[in-house]
């Protein structure tokens, strides 16, 4: 390669890194600014993260974010292996392409039109609208995502394996179990961790899901961001962007032991 | 593959999801495209239902006799859904090839970077779309905004004298875009040009190409099934989008997902709604469609 194309290349590399990571550096550094003002630096605090301490509607509102997600992320993520294993199979049974269409529909539909959808439906049911609700909307929502990375999963492990398993005396659920599922944990483990993310990221399908009595954080911070910039929603967003950022590290972590042991 | 009856653990095993997206995907789906047909009323719900379980067939015929497009008519008609269809058809549009702008020169780059630091680049790249959309789309508001820190820069350097005026406009909704989408366009385009072979790129160099001509003729051409699918998914997005015209884009920047979530909750005309939201769906479908149609050609073309 010459080198001025080695220099064009590596520049390309640092604006487009520059581009992508900028206003998140930016907005963590800005948590830490005494000053209120975004173009003025105040000095170094912890005020604004001493702040979040002191308030409990934010602190609520995190438990609810919390618990939907851990809870949606968990059913999204049996629902969308029940699919995977279904659609990598099974074969071609009857309906496979409807059922096909519909698991994954929901990832080129618009947020808003799902959520429209869902609160329509429970509104002509007379459910009322609170956790629940919340919990059925990120599911429907995110098990189409871990049914496509637990289908691509299943698909790259040999499903001869589990023949044999059965040929020398095991039930289809138990070949299933001990022989599929764990060469397929690290793929599991990641699904679940998309799910999660994508349910305590959402704020459109939750604003149509929820009532009054759960309203979730992004709900919370995007009620206060449409006011301005407030150096509070600036902290509690460094936390999360911190708390997703372990979580990454950990699935890599996770990945890599699964490919170090051979799966 | 064989096509047959599943046994009892089979149909067990796909009854569970099934019943779920029957449930809380196919039957709401169904609901608004009811609902589409029906006029609005001052109730809860507020709309009127057209049909009722018990209904006679008779009842329901005449019924059925009587349903209108008027919710589809007056999305034509009313020049506030049609400006909002327009503006949100064009600023995916003007978004889209904006990001391709952006991700293929980058994506060229770490496909031309050592073997061995790609895992780490392109994880690098699509860590960001992990975190939280809404925290992301929130941080420009702190550049983009008159006092924020790209103007503030800016006049301290001397380039400006007066604010750019870029926060709540059209600009500030597509830079909004680009940026959250980007690894969209990136990984697809990356995949493209990371299975290209160096060699035929090399047989052109040693025919004479120049080197815009080798990228021109050889490489674009050969990356062009992911330059579509790139675009493809931030396209189909973008068009429905709501948080980031509602935080960065001005009251002019109407765009479908923002009027749909506002006669929904401000207005309360759900019929309308509706109306708009099967209409949003059919109107992404084409682009999908047409895609899978090419798709399925060419493949029928290289058998």
């Amino acid at each position: 390669m010459t080198r001025s194309a080695n220099v064009a290349r590596l520049a390309t590399l640092a604006l487009g890194f520059v581009f992508l990571y900028a206003p998140i550096v930016i907005l963590a550094a800005m948590s830490f600014n005494a000053s209120r003002l975004v173009s003025v630096w105040g000095g170094f605090s912890t005020k604004w993260y001493a702040a979040l301490l002191d308030n409990d509607l934010l602190i609520e509102s995190a438990k609810i974010s919390f618990s939907a997600a851990l809870l949606s992320g968990a059913i999204a993520t049996f629902l969308g292996l029940l699919a995977a294993v279904a659609l990598a199979r099974f074969g071609g049974f009857r309906s496979r392409m409807l059922f096909f269409g519909a698991v994954h529909a929901p990832l080129v539909l618009p947020e808003v039109v799902l959520g429209l959808a869902l609160l329509s439906c429970f509104v002509a049911l007379g459910v009322g609208r609170g956790f629940m609700t919340l919990v059925i909307g990120h599911v429907t929502l995110t098990m189409c995502f871990t049914t496509v990375a637990l289908l691509a999963a299943l698909r790259g492990c040999d499903p001869t394996l589990e023949e044999a398993a059965m040929d020398l005396g095991a039930t289809p659920a138990q070949a299933f179990v001990l022989v599929a599922l764990p060469q397929i944990l690290p793929a599991l483990a990641s699904a679940f961790l998309l799910a999660f993310t994508l349910s305590l990221d959402d704020l459109v399908i939750a604003s149509f899901a929820t009532g009054p009595g759960a309203t979730t954080l992004p709900m919370r911070i995007y009620s206060q961001v449409r006011l301005g910039v407030s150096p509070q929603i600036n902290a509690i967003s460094t936390l999360l962007l911190g708390a997703v950022a372990l979580a990454l590290g950990v699935s890599a972590l996770v990945m890599q032991a699964g490919r170090r042991r051979g799966l | 593959m064989k096509r047959g009856r599943l046994s009892l653990y089979q149909r067990l095993t796909l009854a569970i999801p099934y019943l779920w997206i029957a449930a809380f995907f196919l039957a709401p789906m169904a609901l608004i495209a009811k609902i589409s047909l029906s006029h609005s009323a001052l109730a809860r719900p507020p709309y009127e239902p057209r049909f009722h379980l018990s209904d006679t067939a008779a009842e329901f015929w005449a019924k059925a006799q009587t349903l209108t497009l008027e919710n589809y008519r007056a999305l034509v008609s009313d020049s506030l859904y049609f400006d909002a269809y327009v503006t949100s058809l064009w600023i995916a549009a003007v978004s889209t090839f904006a990001t391709l702008l952006v991700a293929y020169p980058f994506a060229l780059a770490m496909t031309r970077s050592p073997r061995a630091w790609r895992p780490f680049l392109i994880g690098l790249a699509a860590a960001p779309f992990w975190t939280s959309f809404l925290i992301r789309v929130y941080a420009w508001i702190a550049l983009l905004k008159d006092e924020g820190l790209i103007n503030t820069a800016l006049m301290a350097l001397g380039v400006i004298d007066a604010p750019l005026v870029i926060f709540a406009t059209k600009s500030a909704v597509i830079i909004g875009i680009v940026y959250s989408y980007l690894p969209f366009m990136l990984l697809p385009i990356y995949a493209a040009l990371e299975g290209q072979d160096p060699s035929l790129r090399e047989a052109a160099a040693d025919l004479g190409a120049t080197p815009a001509q080798v990228f021109l003729r050889v490489t674009l051409p050969l990356s062009r099934d992911g330059v579509i699918a790139g675009a493809l998914l931030v396209f189909i997005p973008a068009v429905g989008e709501f948080v980031i015209p509602d935080l960065l884009g001005g009251s002019d920047t109407l765009m479908i997902g923002r009027t749909l979530w506002n006669d929904f909750f401000a207005n309360h005309d759900w019929p309308a709604a509706s109306a708009a939201a099967v209409a949003l769906v059919a109107i992404l479908l084409v682009p999908l469609l047409l895609w899978e149609r090419a798709r399925l050609s060419e493949e029928e073309g290289r058998r």
